[in-house]
């Protein structure tokens, strides 16, 4: 048991930190509650345009979500000198900021994922299962989403007011998951395969993040 | 090799010649080819008449903003790797002078775009995305290492962004393909050779080089004037100190 412990620690600070520093699920909610009912107010309320727009309202205010939780997951760490201890201690630091980045997750992205039906609903969806299908690409497009927006929070842990910069670093990145998201749920050419690079997208995001989210933490704690 | 081309004072030899022929060469190949684009080829109605004469700057633009990353990628990881200085001298060089390509494909392509589809952009279309990723990329890559305090963190930081969007080039590249889109295929660089009519071919690839010698000379100007900037810090801390 010695040997997984930083790695567990991490993700119960990190978890802890974003469940009980942030009222639960329910901040994230109602951040994402927020941005959806701007949206007919913005556009208008007319049923087949809400329809049309639903689904990438959804995937905006996921990726937003994300940069918006991100900001502080390292900079506090950086403050406070707990990366120094997390550099020293027996665990790969790629697996630790990975385990930081799935609590975040857990914490702000799938509780989104999983209320997203509702908003569908609200944009004048019809209610069918593929509304829980669709909730699950979201669950698989939002943890890409962190990951990259991981990478972006890891290289500007050490800049004030590094909010500005992760969006400016991690949009490009959100980009291939996004399209493919969107690919998933429309009915055009090329939507059969959507959900499959979706995930491959989502996994290789999982495979390749770890190691920059790493990187830029040794970086910072210099 | 490497520790040839590492050293400042070879290189700062080297350019001095090599970065003025550069600007000479570059500049033929360009003023021949947009002579040959504007008054020599045929126009192709099929492309939108006389507006595809734009491709002689377009696509050697889009070649100059992938090639720029490239090198700003591989740049980047030989500093991260052996920490050659010029490396990252050569990595923060490019990126500017990358988003300026970048920033002159995507504008020739809406120029091109909206007399012949009827419109300056399109959403959907994976292959203009892609470039404006690129662009967004090479901007990132400055505001990060302009933020950092330190040159050796900027240049760390920098050298990571770089590589982990290199390594997200493949999945944007085979996006491209697997979409349809209003943009024509790849007709240059295929698999059975160029589809192209030589009369376009040629000045197009004489362009492209130009474009390159161009790129290439104001690359090695602006490493002289960082590599010149560093030499003034050393010399201004030394004094200082002194």
């Amino acid at each position: 048991m010695s040997r997984p412990a930083p790695i567990l620690a991490a993700f119960r600070q990190a978890f802890g930190e974003a469940w009980a520093g942030g009222a639960g699920a329910l901040l994230p909610l109602g951040f994402l509650g927020g941005a959806a009912v701007l949206v007919p107010l913005g556009i208008g309320s007319d049923g087949d345009t809400l329809r049309a727009v639903g689904p990438g309202i959804i995937w905006v205010a996921l990726a937003l979500s994300s940069l918006v939780t991100l900001e502080r997951i390292f900079q506090a760490d950086t403050e406070d000198g707990t990366l120094d201890l997390w550099l020293q201690a027996d665990a790969p630091v790629s697996a630790i900021a990975a385990a930081k980045t799935l609590a975040h997750w857990l914490a702000a992205g799938l509780p989104l994922a999983l209320f997203s039906p509702l908003l569908a609903l609200m944009f004048q969806a019809e209610a069918s299962g593929e509304l829980i299908l669709f909730a699950g690409y979201y669950a698989l497009g939002s943890l890409a989403f962190f990951f990259w927006g991981g990478v972006g929070a890891a290289l500007s842990a050490t800049v004030r007011r590094g909010g500005l910069l992760i969006s400016l670093i991690a949009l490009p990145l959100f980009v291939p998951t996004a399209i493919f998201g969107a690919l998933a749920m429309s009915a055009g050419p090329g939507s059969t395969g959507a959900p499959l690079l979706l995930a491959a997208s989502t996994l290789f995001a999982c495979a390749v993040a770890p190691y920059a989210m790493a990187a830029a933490l040794r970086l910072a704690a210099d | 090799m490497w520790s040839y081309f590492a050293n400042p004072h070879k290189f700062l030899r080297l350019s001095d010649w090599l970065a003025p022929l550069f600007y000479g060469a570059g500049m033929l190949c360009i003023l021949w080819g947009l002579w040959q684009g504007l008054w020599v080829v045929p126009k192709d109605e099929y492309q939108g008449g006389d507006i595809m004469r734009v491709m002689f700057i377009h696509v050697p633009a889009a070649w100059l903003a992938m090639a720029a990353y490239s090198a700003m990628a591989v740049a980047s990881f030989v500093w991260f790797i052996w920490r050659h200085e010029l490396a990252d001298i050569a990595a923060k060089a490019i990126a500017p002078l990358g988003a300026v390509w970048t920033a002159l494909c995507l504008a020739t392509g809406s120029i091109w775009g909206k007399p012949t589809w009827g419109t300056w952009w399109q959403w959907d279309d994976a292959r203009m995305m892609s470039v404006l990723f690129l662009f967004f990329l090479f901007l990132g890559y400055m505001a990060l290492r302009a933020a950092m305090d330190t040159r050796q963190k900027a240049a760390r930081a920098g050298a990571i962004l770089a590589m982990v969007g290199a390594v997200n080039v493949p999945l944007i590249k085979f996006s491209v393909d697997l979409f349809t889109s209003l943009h024509q295929d790849a007709s240059v660089i295929t698999a059975d050779g160029p589809k192209m009519a030589a009369v376009y071919l040629t000045p197009l690839l004489i362009s492209g080089l130009g474009h390159a010698l161009l790129f290439g000379g104001l690359v090695m100007t602006r490493m002289r004037t960082e590599i010149r900037e560093r030499r003034i810090a050393r010399l201004t801390a030394a004094a200082l100190e002194g």
